[in-house]
C-alpha cells in the first residue's frame, strides 16, 4: 500500500476536515501519529456529560487496525491471542491482550469475527510485525487497515435511538444488537460495520467505514445526533470515562512488553486484571506454559481500583485554609502507595503505585487504577495513598474497589 | 411498543407502591415521600433501622419530583435544578448506582428587551469578554468578587454541613460546634471580617453596588438573593443568599447547579432506591391525617387518611413545621410560646412555576440558535427597577404582570425528558404572592391570567414562543400547597431569611431536629439548613437522631 501522506507527522484523520471546524478549543494531541482532539470546547465536561446521559462521538480511527483472512486466520489468531478464537463466532467481538513466550502482555485490543475466515484486530500499538512473525506456515493474508478505515465510537445512552434512525440494509434491527456483537450495514448508503463496544463503559458503539465514505457517514450521524443531544467529544473526556469504567490502558497502567527495558516493568494478563481473557487449557498459544506456571507459583502484582477517602483529601486541604480541589482532568502519573500502620494513619512499607485516576463527576468519588502487591487486592482493604497538596507530599487513606467504578444496567441491556 | 416512563409510578421498577404497610410497627415513620424524606429513610435503614416512609401523592419526590405531565414529556414539575446536593450524601447511599446523575448548568444567559444579551460561562476568560462589551471595569472586578465570596464560602459551607450550634447550651458538642464557626471567623482577614458582616445585613442590591457599576450585571446576580423569599432585591437581607451561588463543590463554581438525569424526580427516586436497597419500605398514596400521641405525651405513631393506625418508636416529619405542628400534631398539643413561634414562622410563597412541552426549540431574539448559550439557565431580569416593580405589584396583593423568570430547558442537555427534537422549558416565576388580595383560595380562577401573564414577558425576548407550545401547565403558589404539600406555596418551607436560619430555623432552641413533642423529629427543608435540593436536612437530622440514643 502507498502511504497517503507525505507530511510532517501528526497526520488528519478520515474525519479531520469535520473535526477540525468543530474544534474551536484548537486543543489537540498525537494519538499514534494522528491529530486527535482533546476537547472540543476550552473545557471537556460538557464532552464527559454527554457520554453519561445522551450521546459522544469520539473519532477513533488512530486504533490500530489489521484485517486477517484466509483458512488460518483462526489458527493464527488462537495462537496469538490469550483467548479461544476458535470459540469466536461470526458476527461476534472479544476483548482480549496478547503476550511473548514468556507470558507477558505486549498489548490488549479486541478480535472480531467479520465471518467468512475473515477477522479484524484492533490495538494500541503496531501489531503488524507481530501477527506476521507468528504467521508463518499458515494460510494467512493480514493488511494493515489502519489509514482505511475511519473508526467513531458513538457512546452514550441515546446512541441506539440515534443508529435506529440512521442505519438502512441491517440482518436485524440495530436494537437487537447486544454487547459486543456486531453487524454489517449502511449508513448514507455506504457500507459499514457497527460493532457494540467501546471504552466507556457505557451504551455505546462503534461504526467502521472505509475511508472515501468517512465523511457522509460523519454527516449522517452528526445530522441526526442534533435530536438525540449528540455532542462530539475528545480524548480528555474519553480518559475520564474510562477510568470510571475501570479500562486499564497500554502504555499508562501498564508497558507493553516490547518496551521495557527492564523485566521488572513487564507485567502477566493475571497481574492486570485480565485473567479472565485467558483460556489456557487448549492447544498451544504463546505464553501459555509461563502463564501455567505463574497460575501455580502466584503473580507478582494485582491490578486494582482504589476509592480516596474523601475526608482525609479535604481535611489536607483545609489545614492551608483552602476548598479541597481536584483537577477536571484525569491524571496520569505514578504514585506511590503504601501499607497502612498505627491505626491506618500513617504510612508504612511501599507496597504498590497508582497508575492514573480521576475525580468522577458522577460518583463524586476520587478513583485510581493501581497496580499493587497481591496480598492487598481484596476489595475493602484499606492503603495509603500519595496526594500533593498546596506543594507538600502527604496521604491519605484509600479503599480497594471492585472495578467497572461505575456499571449502568443499559451498557448490557 | 412504548416503553413506560421510569417516573410512572406504574413503572415496574418504581421504588414506592400504594400497598398496606408490611408490619405494624416501625422503628420510625417518615412522614413525607420528599427528598429530605427520601435521604432521611435511607440513613436510617443504612443504621438498620426499621423504616416506613408515608407519601400522600401517588407519585415519590415531593416538590423535586419529575412526572410525564404531556406524552413523551417528563416535566420538573416544581423543583427545577439542583444546587449543592451534599456529595457526601451521593457517595454514603451510592447514589449515582441507583440513578443519580446531575448534568453541571454551563452558564447563565440575561437576555436584553433592547437586543443584547450578557452570558456568564464557566470559562473566566469568555465571562470577562461579555461583561466588558458593558462595563470594563466590572469585567475586572468579577473575579476578585468570586474570589472574596470564595473565602465567605468557606463559612456557609460549614454551617451548611454541620447540625446548627445551640448558643443557649453548655453541652461541649453544642460549644465545639460554635467554637469551629468562631475559628473560621477569626482566620478571616478583616476585611473579609467586614464583608461578611456586611453580606448578613445588606441588600443584595447595596452589597453588589459596592462591586459592579453595571445593571445588565448587578439584576441577574441580584435575584439569587430573593429566590424563595417575599422580598424584594433592595430588602435588607437579601445578600446572605447571594453566597448559596459561590458554595461551589469541587465540580466548580457555577457547576455547583445543574439539572437531574430525567428531571429533579430523578434525585429523589435515586433516594428511594438507596432506601429501599437499605431495607426502607416505601408507601404512596398514603396521606397522614395526624401524628398519633401516647398517654404520655410522646408520639407513638400515625393515622393515616384512610383511618388506619401504624405505630412506631420514633415519628419523623418532612412536612413544613406549620403543617407538621398545626396540621398533625395539633395545636391543643404544644406549649403556648412555641405555637407561638411557630404560627409566627414565614411561609408566605412568592413564587410559581410554568411548564412548557415545546414542539421545537424557540430562538431568542438576542441570540438566535440553541447553542451552549441557552443551555444553562436563561434570567429574565433587564433591570434593577424591574425587579423592584415586580416586588411592588406583589407587596399588594397581585402577580407581577412583568415578573422575574428563571428559564430552563434541561432537554437541550438531557434527551431523556422530551421526544428527539422536542423540548421541556420550565420556567420559575417570582413574584407570584400566595396571599392574592381575592385571598389564595382564588388563585385558580386567576392561574390562567397568570400563564398568560408569564408567555407574555418570555415572549418579548423569545418571539416564537407561543407557536411552538404543545402544552402548557401552570403552577401557582396555592397548587404548590395543595397538591404539593408545601404550606403557603414556599418552595423552601420557610422563608430563608437571616432570621430564620441557623438554631432559629424552624424556632429558637428547637433548631437539632428534634421537637417540643418527644419521640417526634423534623428533618426537612424547614430545619437547618433550610431549603434547595441539597438532601443535608434530611441527613443531618438521621444522623443527630440516631446519635441521640431515642432509636
Amino acid at each position: 500500500m502507498v502511504p497517503r501522506f507525505f507530511t510532517a507527522m501528526p497526520i488528519p484523520t478520515p474525519f479531520h476536515t469535520r473535526t477540525q471546524a468543530l474544534c474551536t478549543s484548537m486543543f489537540w494531541k498525537d494519538w499514534a501519529g494522528y491529530y486527535a482532539v482533546r476537547s472540543f470546547d476550552t473545557c471537556h465536561e460538557r464532552e464527559y456529560y454527554a457520554v453519561r446521559h445522551a450521546v459522544g462521538l469520539f473519532d477513533v480511527s488512530p486504533l490500530f487496525k489489521y484485517d486477517v483472512r484466509g483458512e488460518g486466520a483462526m489458527a493464527l489468531l488462537s495462537r496469538v491471542m490469550t483467548r479461544d478464537i476458535s470459540k469466536l463466532r461470526p458476527g461476534r467481538v472479544t476483548y482480549c491482550c496478547w503476550c511473548d513466550d514468556d507470558g507477558k502482555v505486549m498489548d490488549d485490543g479486541t478480535v472480531s469475527n467479520l465471518g467468512d475466515d475473515h477477522y479484524r484486530v484492533t490495538a494500541a500499538e503496531p501489531t503488524y510485525g507481530w501477527l506476521c512473525r507468528n504467521a508463518r506456515g499458515l494460510p494467512v493474508e493480514i493488511t494493515e487497515t489502519t489509514d482505511d478505515i475511519g473508526s467513531l465510537a458513538l457512546q452514550g445512552p441515546t446512541s441506539r435511538a440515534l443508529l435506529s434512525e440512521i442505519v438502512a440494509d441491517t440482518k436485524k434491527p440495530i436494537e437487537k444488537l447486544r454487547f459486543f456483537r456486531l453487524l454489517k450495514a449502511t449508513i448514507a448508503g455506504h457500507p459499514v460495520i457497527i460493532s457494540r463496544t467501546g471504552y466507556t463503559g457505557d451504551l455505546g458503539y462503534e461504526v467502521w467505514v472505509s475511508r472515501e465514505h468517512a465523511l457522509d457517514v460523519w454527516d449522517q450521524i452528526y445530522a441526526a445526533g442534533r435530536r438525540h443531544g449528540l455532542v462530539p467529544a475528545g480524548l480528555d473526556a474519553l480518559d475520564v470515562t474510562r477510568i470510571e469504567a475501570g479500562f486499564i490502558m497500554n502504555g499508562v497502567d501498564y508497558q507493553s512488553a516490547h518496551h521495557c527495558l527492564i523485566e521488572s516493568r513487564k507485567c502477566s494478563p493475571f497481574e492486570l486484571g485480565l485473567g479472565w481473557t485467558v483460556d489456557l487449557d487448549r492447544p498451544g498459544f504463546n505464553g501459555q506454559a509461563a502463564l501455567r506456571r505463574e497460575l501455580a507459583n502466584g503473580s507478582t502484582w494485582a491490578t486494582v481500583g482504589l476509592e480516596l477517602d474523601w475526608d482525609e483529601y479535604e481535611a489536607h486541604f483545609t489545614e492551608f485554609g483552602l476548598p479541597p480541589h481536584v483537577s477536571s482532568s484525569a491524571w496520569r502519573t505514578s504514585i506511590p502507595l503504601y501499607a497502612p500502620r498505627r491505626g491506618g494513619r500513617v504510612n508504612g512499607r511501599q507496597i504498590g503505585y497508582a497508575t492514573s485516576g480521576a475525580w468522577s463527576p458522577l460518583l463524586k468519588k476520587n478513583l485510581a487504577i493501581a497496580t499493587i502487591e497481591p496480598k492487598f487486592q481484596v476489595p475493602g482493604t484499606r492503603i495509603r495513598i500519595e496526594v500533593t497538596v498546596e506543594h507538600e507530599r502527604r496521604s491519605v487513606a484509600a479503599t480497594v474497589r471492585e472495578t467497572p467504578f461505575f456499571n449502568p444496567p443499559r451498557k448490557r441491556a | 411498543m412504548v416503553a413506560i416512563n421510569p417516573f410512572n409510578p406504574a413503572h415496574p421498577d418504581y421504588p414506592g407502591r400504594p400497598d398496606k404497610p408490611s408490619r405494624s410497627s416501625y422503628d420510625a415513620i417518615v412522614i413525607g415521600g420528599g427528598h429530605n424524606g427520601l435521604v432521611a429513610a435511607a440513613y436510617l435503614a443504612r443504621a438498620g433501622r426499621s423504616v416506613l416512609v408515608l407519601e400522600k401523592r401517588p407519585v415519590l419526590g415531593g416538590a423535586a419530583v419529575s412526572e410525564e405531565v404531556f406524552p413523551g414529556f417528563t416535566f420538573s414539575v416544581c423543583s427545577y435544578v439542583v444546587s449543592l446536593f451534599r456529595p457526601h450524601i451521593v457517595r454514603e447511599l451510592e447514589l449515582a448506582k441507583h440513578g443519580f446523575e446531575l448534568i453541571p448548568l454551563e452558564c447563565s444567559f440575561t437576555p436584553q428587551p433592547d437586543g443584547d444579551a450578557l452570558v456568564r460561562w464557566a470559562d473566566s476568560a469568555r465571562t470577562r469578554q461579555e461583561i466588558s462589551r458593558f462595563s470594563r471595569k466590572d469585567a475586572e472586578i468579577y473575579p476578585e468578587f468570586g474570589l472574596a465570596m470564595s473565602k465567605l464560602s468557606q463559612f456557609a459551607k460549614a454551617i451548611i454541613d454541620n447540625p446548627a450550634p445551640d448558643p443557649n447550651a453548655i453541652r461541649p458538642r453544642e460549644i465545639a460546634k460554635l467554637l469551629r464557626l468562631g475559628k473560621i471567623m477569626q482566620d478571616f482577614d478583616g476585611d473579609t471580617r467586614h464583608l461578611n458582616l456586611k453580606l448578613m445585613t445588606s441588600s443584595a442590591v447595596d452589597f453588589l453596588d459596592q462591586w459592579f457599576e453595571s445593571e445588565v450585571l448587578k439584576s441577574p446576580m441580584s435575584v439569587s438573593g430573593i429566590i424563595g423569599t417575599f422580598l424584594g432585591v433592595r430588602s435588607p437581607g437579601t445578600a446572605y443568599v447571594l453566597l448559596h451561588h459561590y458554595m461551589g463543590e469541587i465540580d466548580g463554581a457555577y457547576r455547583a447547579w445543574g439539572f437531574a438525569r430525567g428531571g429533579t424526580g430523578g434525585v429523589s427516586l435515586a433516594c428511594a432506591r438507596s432506601a429501599r436497597s437499605f431495607g426502607a419500605e416505601i408507601l404512596t398514596c398514603a396521606g397522614v391525617s395526624q401524628v398519633n400521641l401516647g398517654p404520655d405525651g410522646r408520639a407513638c405513631g400515625v393515622v393515616l387518611e384512610n383511618g388506619d393506625v401504624i405505630n412506631a418508636r420514633t415519628v419523623v416529619s418532612a412536612v413544613d413545621p406549620r403543617r407538621t405542628f398545626f396540621g398533625l400534631v395539633g395545636k391543643q398539643n404544644l406549649d403556648d410560646e412555641f405555637a407561638t413561634q411557630i404560627s409566627r414562622y414565614k411561609l408566605r410563597g412568592s413564587s410559581g412555576k410554568v411548564n412548557l412541552a415545546l414542539d421545537r426549540f424557540p430562538d431568542f431574539t438576542a441570540r438566535p440558535g440553541d447553542g451552549p448559550h441557552v443551555r444553562g439557565d436563561i434570567a429574565i431580569a433587564p433591570s434593577i427597577d424591574y425587579l423592584e416593580r415586580a416586588y411592588d405589584q406583589a407587596k399588594y396583593g397581585d402577580f407581577s404582570e412583568r415578573p422575574y423568570l428563571n428559564v430552563v430547558i434541561p432537554s437541550l442537555s438531557d434527551p431523556s425528558v422530551a421526544p428527539p427534537g422536542k423540548h421541556v422549558m420550565s420556567i420559575f416565576v417570582q413574584y407570584a404572592p400566595y396571599e392574592i388580595k381575592e385571598g389564595p383560595e382564588f388563585w385558580p380562577q386567576r392561574r390562567e391570567a397568570f400563564g398568560d401573564a408569564v408567555i407574555d414577558t418570555l415572549s418579548e425576548y423569545c418571539p416564537g414562543l407561543k407557536d411552538s407550545i404543545l402544552h402548557r401547565q401552570v403552577i401557582t403558589p396555592w397548587d404548590l400547597e395543595q397538591e404539593y404539600g408545601l404550606g403557603e406555596g414556599n418552595i423552601f418551607h420557610g422563608e430563608l431569611s437571616v432570621e430564620q436560619l441557623l438554631f432559629l430555623r424552624p424556632a429558637a432552641g428547637w433548631a437539632n431536629y428534634k421537637t417540643p413533642v418527644p419521640g417526634l423529629w423534623m428533618c426537612a427543608s424547614g430545619t437547618h439548613p433550610g431549603g434547595g435540593v441539597m438532601g443535608a436536612p434530611g441527613e443531618l437530622a438521621a444522623k443527630t437522631l440516631l446519635r441521640s440514643g431515642e432509636l
